[in-house]
This record gives structure tokens, sequence and C-alpha cells, in this order.
């Protein structure tokens, strides 16, 4: 039995509301929030960045499994926000963990489905009996351009997950569903990303996630009756709900997994952190469902069955109290701490 | 001064220092020779939990070049459970802090060797609740 | 052998723009030179303080550089350069201090030299007489270090920053009274404790001035001082104590070990108390550094060092007069030169030529301290 053994998550503490990005760029808040479900963003401090948050989230993820970095045969950090472009973000988080020097390390890059890339590679590898365990992060302190539409939501945040066997969720199967479909890409050298528009929509984001989920419920034999929780990889609040309507699943089977709207669209962390927060509440024997998106373009679905294990696992705090916990800052500030002004 | 950050690398990460089997104390940084027991002294490499409590501390208005863009920003003396004390940045809210607070250790940036330079991480500290 | 000083010579303190290291080195020596009646050759050997003449004027080797540009490079006399933090000067004068009464010379010169404002992050360099790699790194530059050891001691004993804005008002007002201080203005309470923080609770006026200067003083044995002047000092102890590098690994932040441990035994080896000290030059290169000397030297017990201030004890017409000459906050600060010139401060208040800030002594003592203490040199000088 390969599944999670144990999960973490870190959210900066530092919000922008949409209301406060709305009124430098003289947009009607009101319509935005609506067009988008999203109320406010999280936003990462002057010494966080996607190392930082992957260490955070890896380190929650260690200390709940108590299990012996040592252990740990290999290290993968997904991002589109990689501090370093050549330079890998995992060595300096397999060094914070203390995994030692014999462990198996790449940076992933698939825009937001980098992190489910990892768990996928990592139930592989222990599947394969090459390692024990496995640590897949997803994070990112992502860019966008001020004024651009991406910008009331780009966030900041991740969640690791360590993949083994004697887990708290099995993973029952996985399917992944890829084509070259370029909606959203940053070239080299360039600060923010570009992206297509409203062709991110359907042709991209629609198309991949409906076809992954499908073909993992064939593949599977399940329907989306058979699930009590489905995380999709969540830009907005609305794009999620409408490919659970096209799949056949309802609102409420969503909704726990749902955390666009307070934290915003944290990238690599996304749909991760969307199943950390259903793994907080999530009993034994329940099913969830999780369909991660990346640009460029690719899905990643997954099928996991919570274990009785969960019940003695610490999940404290929960991803919910690390949405509550949060200080406010104003545009001018969310500019500095981007760094999108320099001195 | 690009080797000079790498060789610490470690003990910067993740907090990690020194304990002396002879005399039971513990040091950060780590030292290769324990200040008590001298040639007597075992020192040994130790994990340490990353938990203490504040001593004294500073509101730092007038900063040093990489924590520039932070100010102000807080430096506290810690006593870390173990017995250890170290002096590092705590990253709060000044107007929260009290002798005796208690604070984790937590993995931040420091800066970096400037825009092309190697980043230079570390451990600061946060509030406990 | 009895140790003496024979002369004095001190530059200006301040932003000296237009002298460089040379200049301002030779302007105190030349002086002292006078001041002594020597000729220049009597000299047998050079000791001087410098932290950092490599990052400040981007030379090393100074003290090869120091006799040449002293014109005693045809005497092939031995040259040594010292450097303990903003104790260089205090441990530059120790060496020579040993020099003379071992036997081995009879004349020498002990200096302190720096030269800061060539460079635009003079403060940055001061302050790795700290832990770089564990301080500083850390975000904890002298001021923050210094903070830090303030909250303390305000917290344990009830010292108050009016305590420490009352410091800076006193060594002010001294130094209106020195011709080369940096700072000849005073100031008042309320100016002092309205200034921004540097790095709370200390403000901008609770921080001395790093600057350019330099200072003298050429020691003689006992055998010979007569013989070059009728107003010898003599220097009864001069001790020098180490501490940890960094303030972390102390034993008690608000007490410097090191300043207590070298000032006890100065008092054994002079065969004195603090209670026989009539004047005094201490290190305040921070305000609540000189609170906290005031204990740690013994004139009071731990804890109560703001009583000295408050009740004027410390002041010029003070029962022990502390920094007559403005101290390190209105004289200024020029780093390996510190220890040196308070030598040369209590030299002048002895033989009775400090002028209009003179007070009535006939035991001084000095302290100078390197960086939070890692570094401390007490010297006992008599009459």
């Amino acid at each position: 039995m390969v599944g999670i053994v144990s999960y973490g998550t870190y959210i900066p503490r530092y919000r922008i509301v949409v209301d406060e990005i709305a009124r430098i760029w003289g947009e009607d808040a009101e319509v935005v929030k609506r067009g988008l479900g999203v109320e406010q963003k999280s936003v990462p401090g002057l010494d966080e960045d996607t190392a930082t948050i992957a260490v955070e989230c890896a380190r929650e993820a260690l200390r709940r499994a108590k299990i012996d970095p040592k252990k740990i045969g290999a290290v993968f950090v997904g991002s589109e926000s990689h501090p370093y472009v050549v330079k890998p973000t995992g060595t300096v988080v397999a060094e914070a963990l203390g995994v030692g020097n014999e462990y198996f390390c790449a940076d992933l890059e698939f825009a937001c489905k980098a992190g489910t890339a990892g768990i996928q590679i990592c139930y592989a590898m222990v599947k394969a009996g090459m390692i024990d365990y496995g640590v897949a992060i997803g994070a990112d302190t992502s860019q966008s351009r001020p004024g651009d539409a991406l910008e009331f939501t780009a966030s900041a945040g991740g969640a690791c997950f360590i993949i083994g066997r004697n887990c708290i969720a099995e993973i029952e199967g996985t399917f992944s569903f890829t084509s070259d479909t370029p909606d959203f890409w940053r070239r080299e050298g360039q600060p923010y990303p570009s992206h297509g528009g409203r062709f991110t929509g359907q042709p991209a984001y629609f198309r991949h996630i409906f076809m992954a989920t499908k073909g993992l419920l064939e593949k599977l034999g399940l329907k989306p009756s058979d699930f009590n929780y489905v995380v999709f990889h969540q830009p907005n609040a609305k794009f999620p709900m409408r490919v659970a309507k096209m799949l056949g699943f309802g609102k409420e089977q969503v909704r726990t997994g749902l955390v666009v709207p307070y934290i915003g669209n944290t990238y690599s962390g996304s749909s991760l952190i969307g199943l950390a927060s259903v793994l907080d509440v999530a009993k034994p024997g329940e099913r969830i469902l999780v369909t991660s998106y990346g640009s460029g373009a690719g899905s990643d679905s997954f099928s996991f069955v919570v274990t009785d294990k969960i019940e003695e696992f610490e999940r404290n705090p929960t991803v919910l109290d690390k949405i509550r916990e949060c200080e406010f800052i104003d545009y001018g500030t969310y500019v500095k701490f981007m760094r999108k002004i320099r001195r | 001064m690009l080797p000079k950050f790498w060789r610490k690398i470690r003990f910067r990460y993740g907090l990690i220092g020194s304990y002396c089997e002879n005399c039971g104390n513990y040091y950060y940084p780590p030292r290769n020779l324990c200040p008590r027991c001298r040639r007597k002294g075992k020192v040994k490499e130790v994990q340490f939990s990353g938990y203490g409590r504040v001593l004294s501390w500073s509101v730092v208005h007038d900063a040093v070049e990489n924590f520039w863009i932070s100010k102000p920003y807080v430096v506290a003396l810690i006593e870390l459970d173990e017995g250890a004390r170290i002096i590092a940045p705590l990253d709060c809210n000044p107007r929260e802090i009290e002798e005796g607070m208690r604070v984790r250790a937590v993995f931040r940036k420091f800066g970096e060797d400037g825009e092309e330079g190697i980043i230079h991480y570390g451990t600061k500290f946060v509030p406990i609740g | 052998m009895r140790v003496a000083v024979i002369g004095v010579g001190c530059s200006k303190f301040g932003e000296l723009w237009e002298m460089g290291f040379r200049d301002i080195m030779i302007s105190a020596g030349v002086e002292a030179l006078e001041d002594a009646n020597l000729e220049g050759k009597e000299i047998e050997a050079i000791y001087v303080g410098n932290m950092s003449a490599g990052r400040y004027v981007g030379q090393e080797h100074i003290a090869s550089l120091i006799a040449d540009y002293s014109g005693l490079a045809d005497l092939h006399i031995p040259c040594v350069r010292v450097e303990a933090g903003d104790a260089s000067g205090g441990v530059a004068l120790r060496q020579a201090y040993m020099a003379v009464a071992s036997g081995m010379h009879d004349v020498v010169i002990a200096a302190g030299a720096e030269k800061v404002t060539d460079v635009p992050n003079a403060v940055e360099i001061l302050s790795s007489c700290a832990d770089v790699e564990w301080e500083v790194f850390n975000g904890a530059n002298l001021p923050a270090l210094y903070a830090m050891i303030a909250r303390m001691h305000m917290r344990r004993y009830g010292t108050k920053e009016e305590d420490l804005a009352m410091v800076s008002v006193k060594n002010h007002k001294n130094a209106t009274l020195n011709p080369k201080a940096m700072f000849r203005r005073e100031i008042d309470l309320e100016t002092a404790l309205n200034s921004p923080y540097v790095a709370e609770p200390l403000r901008l006026f609770d921080c001395s001035p790093i600057c350019d200067g330099a200072s003298v003083v050429i020691l003689a044995s006992e055998d010979v001082a007569r013989k070059y002047t009728d107003t010898p000092i003599y220097i009864e102890a001069c001790t020098q104590a180490s501490d940890y590098l960094a303030l972390q690994s102390r034993r008690d932040i608000t007490t410097m070990d090191s300043v207590v441990q070298a000032s006890r035994k100065a008092y054994k080896i002079a065969g004195i108390d603090p209670k026989d000290v009539d004047v005094v030059e201490v290190h305040d290169s921070f305000t609540i550094a000189e609170i906290i000397a005031y204990e740690d030297l013994g004139f009071v017990e731990k804890g109560r060092g703001a009583e000295l201030v408050r009740e004027g004890v410390t002041m010029l017409d003070g029962e022990i007069p502390v920094n007559p000459s403005g101290g390190l906050k209105a004289f200024g600060h020029a780093v390996g030169a510190t220890g040196i010139r308070q030598a040369v401060e209590i030299v002048l208040q002895l033989r009775g030529d400090a002028g209009k800030r003179q007070v009535d002594a006939e035991m001084g003592l000095s302290l100078n301290v390197g960086g939070t203490g890692g570094t401390a040199v007490v010297t006992v000088f008599s009459r």
C-alpha cells in the first residue's frame, strides 16, 4: 500500500485584498471579486521565497510523521518560481531537513502541476522499491505583471507530501493527460509570465482537467459519486466549480478543498494545499479525487483512499488555521515585498 | 565569500550546534573545543529543537546592508531550550515582544551576494502561538 | 622597571577630509615628540594600535609606513602594529608598557591611528569587531548588540532611557571645553531623548561617532624619564583581559567580565581601591557602556551605575569625573586611536595641563574596550 505518509503546508502570513489591487489599477473590485470568486491572496514576506516555503511545509510534514530524515530517498520541489534558474531548490530543502547526502533530487517545473508531478515520481520510486520515502513539494511565490489580471490571484504558499508505505491515504491510481498547449508561459530572462487570456480556459484548463479526471475514473471504474471530496487546480474559484459540474461532481464535494478565495492561486501549491485541507478533516475510508493543472499543458489526476492511520495522525495546525492567521498589507507594501520596486 | 558561507550551511539551515558529553553544556554556534572542559571535553554535534525564549532584543533602525530592506527589524538574544544562546533575527511585530516570550526556529532568507550571487538562507525565529 | 609617560600628542578628532592616514598619524606624533622634548633618535620601538587600515584605507603593513613617515626609517627600529578591534590602542599601550617594564627598551612610542572617512561603510567595518559570522550576519551590528545589553540592564536594574541620555549630555558638555573634540556643542536632555532610534532602546545620541584621529604617548623607563620631563606621569598598572567574542556566549550580558577582571588585577598591582581613583576615561562607545563601566570598574555596585550619572558623581565637578575629555561620544571615536587618546587625557589631567576641563586629580584610570567586551584594557596612572 503506497500513498501519503504525511503532509505539511505553509502559507505566508501576509494578505492583500482584491479591493486594494483594484483601487490602484482603476478596476471595479466587486466585478473582479464576482468574476474570480477570490477575496484576497497571500503574499510572501521579504525573507521568504520558494525554498523557504518548501522547507517550512516539509518540516511540518516530517514533524508530523516522526520520520528520521535520513530515511528519505528522494526530494522533488516543483515550482515555477525557483529562486535560481540554475541550481536546485531541492538541495537547499534537503539540507535544511537533514536528509544527509544519500538521496536523489531534482527540481521540477510544469507551471502549476510541478508538485503533483513530484508525487507521481515518488509514488513510482516507492512502488519500484527504489526508496522508502520520497518528498514531493509544490511551492511558489508566483509573479504577476503589475496591473495584469493575474495580479489579483498570483500568490504564495506550498505543500509537502511524503510518499511511502504505511500511509494515511493510499494512492488508488493516477492518470495524466498532457499536450503542447501554450496558454501561459515565461520566457528566459523575463520577470513576469505572459498568458493567452481567455485561451487559458476551454482548450487549456478545462480540456486537460476534464480528460485526466475522466481517464482516471475510467481506469479505476469509479464514478463521481464514489468520492467524498474532489480537488481541482484552483486559479480562481470559478474554474474548479465549473469543471466539477462538467464532470458530474457536486458543489459540496468541491467546497472543503477550495482554498483559493482566501489565499489566491499558490500555483504549484494550489491543488496540493486544497488536498491538505481535505486531509485535515477526512475520515478513514473516505475517497478523495485530486486533479492538478499545469499550463503548457497537462493534468495529473489521483484517487486517494484515507486509511485508519489518519486517526492518530497530528493534523494541527490545519490549513484553515493558517488561512486565518494573517496580516493585511497595502499595495505599496505588496510591491516592496514582491520586489516589484527596486532600490 | 562563497566557500565561507557554504562551509557553515548545515549549522545555519538546521540549527546544529555542539554538546559536550563531559560537562553537559550546549553551544551555538558549534565549537571545536568545550570552553569549560578544554582538552577533557568531548564535543559532539547536536541538532537543537529550535525552541527557546527571548532574553533581550532590539528593534534595529540603522540596518546592516543585507537587512536594509527589512528595516526596522528585530534581533533577539534567545535562550534555546537546551541552554545555548543565540543572537538571531526575530520576525514579529516589535510591539508584541516580551521578555521570556516563547519562540521557534523558522527557515528564512538572509540576503544574497548581490543580484548575481548566491542566496543566503538561515534560521530566524517567530513567536509561538 | 617603573614606566613613565614623558610626552603626549593628539590630532584633532573628526571628519578630517584634508588629511590622509599618514598626515593624521604624523600630526599626533610630532606633537608628542615636542611635548617630550625628544629629537627622535631616542625612540627604540613603536607600537601602533590600528583596527582596520586594510579595509579603511586599503593599506596594510602600516607599522613600516609609520616608521617611514615619522622620519624614523633610518633608525631601523622595530615597529609593531597591534589589532584588537576598537581596543587596539589600549593593547598597543600595554605592549609598549611591557617593552619598557621588562627592561627591553628605555624609550618607546605607543600610538593609535585610524582614518575612517575615506570609505562609505565605516560603521559596517567597525561592526566587524563583533562576531561577523554569528552576530553581524544575523543582523546584529554593534548598536544592536549594545541595545540588547541596554534593554536587559534597564529591565533588570531599572536603568532608564533618561539615564543613558544624561551620559550623553554630560560628555557633550565636557567636550565643549576640549579644543580637539569632534562635537564641541552642548546638548540638552530633550535633544538626546528626541533623537531617532538607531537600535531600540539606543538613540542617535547614545552612539559615539566613528571618526578620524590619531594619538601618541611616549613611554620611558623611570631611570631616563627625568632626563626629558619634570612632570612624568607613572603607569602603575596596565592590564588586559579577554572574553567570548560574541555576546551570545557571555555569562551575563549586563556585565563585562573582561572589564571586571582587568580592573581588579590593575587595582591589585597598583595597590589601590576604586575609590582612590580621581579621574577616569571609559569606553562610552554607547552610553550604556559608560554606565556598565561604572559598575564593572567597581565605582558602584552592579545595577546601580545609573545613580552615578543621575547624582552628578561623574560630572566634571563630581566626586569621580568620568570622561572629562568628552569621551567617545563627544570627543569622537577614532577606533584604534581611542585607547591612546584616553591615556593622553588622563596624562594631561594628572599633569595639570587639561585647560578648562582640568580636575583635581592624583590618580587616573582609563578603560578601553574592544567590541562588546571581548577585550578590555585598564591602565592606572599616577603623578
